[in-house]
């Protein structure tokens, strides 16, 4: 099986032909790619055909990837044009909304949500739909870092930013994240401490 | 606002353990010393902690077969080096550098360089009447007008772009 080898080893396996060591990269980053592709969606089925698209731009370019950088590193910047291309196509023009049209998505998001909300009390579910909350890009840069393991650098390089930005975006997607959580799960957080 | 958002960077800088040593020294004892920065840290590591436990979505059971199926079809791409043929790429920017010097010679060599006969060598630049300098004969021709009008066009892309960036980099600053 290819499940023991490293993501270099099973790169180079498909480059020489077996096509069926990328199916251990695909069980290996599936999680990650939907996860990321979900922050951009919102629902699963978008998600499921974004991340299909993605691991198959992947295949079709995996000859370009050089090395210098994780393999990890090299699919999420797959995952943030494909998912921003998804974006456009959805006419949702996320990197040209202003921080207020952001906020009224938000909050267009918050009210609709707030139904199924009463019910969902735990820990995990309390972040997970606050970061549903957030705007697309704060969600992404929150996973890259906190699930994905994504260094600043690494993130910079999936975004196409500078690092000293990324490190700005992380700062305020984890604001936000706390100024909607103490908004929306104020309950919750004292039922913690 | 700003002092709150200075204390929260630096705190979460501390969190995430890129404090210079001296920054992380000063901080653990504002921790220490300060209830306010006490409290706060406390509140920045349970939204650290509460961030790290999340877990991922997972897709369907048939993802991967589904994956598999779809690239069983495709074959990968041979590496964009291996067919982007770097003597293409120069001879291209030769063209355009020699059309470019050409374009130059070719208006330097229409204008009218003479001066008063009574004009000494070398010339004196402050002597020239810039006024008199027959501008027509350089630009009278289609191909240069072509010339000069798709110049403009591509600085003014330029202009756009780097003002576009300059846009991106403000909003992502603010």
């Amino acid at each position: 099986m290819s499940t023991g080898l490293n993501d270099n080893e099973l790169i180079s396996r498909v480059l020489k032909g077996d096509q069926q060591a990328y199916a251990g990269l695909v069980n290996r980053y599936q999680n990650y790619v939907f996860t990321l592709s979900m922050r951009f969606t919102r629902n699963r089925e978008d998600a499921e055909e974004v991340s299909q698209d993605i691991f198959v731009k992947a295949y079709r370019a995996l000859a370009d990837f050089r090395g210098a950088s994780k393999f990890s590193t090299w699919l999420y910047t797959i995952v943030n044009t494909t998912c921003i291309t998804f974006l456009r196509k959805k006419r949702l023009e996320v990197h040209s909304l202003d921080n207020e049209k952001v906020f009224e998505v938000a909050d267009s998001i918050d009210s609709g949500m707030r139904a199924n909300l009463v019910e969902q009390k735990s820990r995990l579910s309390m972040v997970h739909n606050a970061i549903e909350m957030l705007n697309p890009d704060d969600a992404e840069v929150l996973t890259l870092f906190y699930k994905a393991e994504q260094t600043l650098e690494e993130i910079a390089v999936i975004l196409g930013i500078e690092a000293n930005t990324a490190k700005v975006r992380l700062h305020r997607a984890r604001t936000r994240l706390k100024e909607k959580m103490e908004k929306h799960f104020a309950e919750e957080l004292k039922d913690l401490n | 606002m700003s002092k709150q958002q200075t204390s929260d960077e630096r705190l979460w800088d501390y969190i995430d353990g890129t404090s210079s040593p001296q920054d992380k020294t000063v901080i653990e004892q504002l921790i220490q010393s300060d209830v306010e920065w006490k409290t706060k840290y406390h509140e920045l590591l349970e939204v650290q902690q509460l961030l790290q436990s999340t877990e991922l979505d997972a897709p369907s059971m048939r993802f991967t077969k589904n994956v598999m199926e779809e690239i069983a079809k495709l074959h990968i791409a041979p590496a964009t080096r291996n067919y982007i043929n770097k003597r293409i790429i120069w001879g291209i920017a030769a063209f355009f550098i020699t059309i470019i010097v050409g374009f130059l010679v070719y208006g330097v060599g229409q204008v009218d360089w003479t001066v008063k006969s009574d004009s000494k060598l070398p010339v004196d630049l402050t002597t020239i009447d810039f006024r008199k300098v027959d501008y027509s004969k350089m630009f009278n021709n289609n191909l240069v007008n072509g010339f000069m009008m798709l110049n403009v066009i591509l600085g003014l892309f330029l202009l756009d772009r780097y003002l576009a960036n300059k846009r991106k980099k403000f909003r992502e600053e603010a």
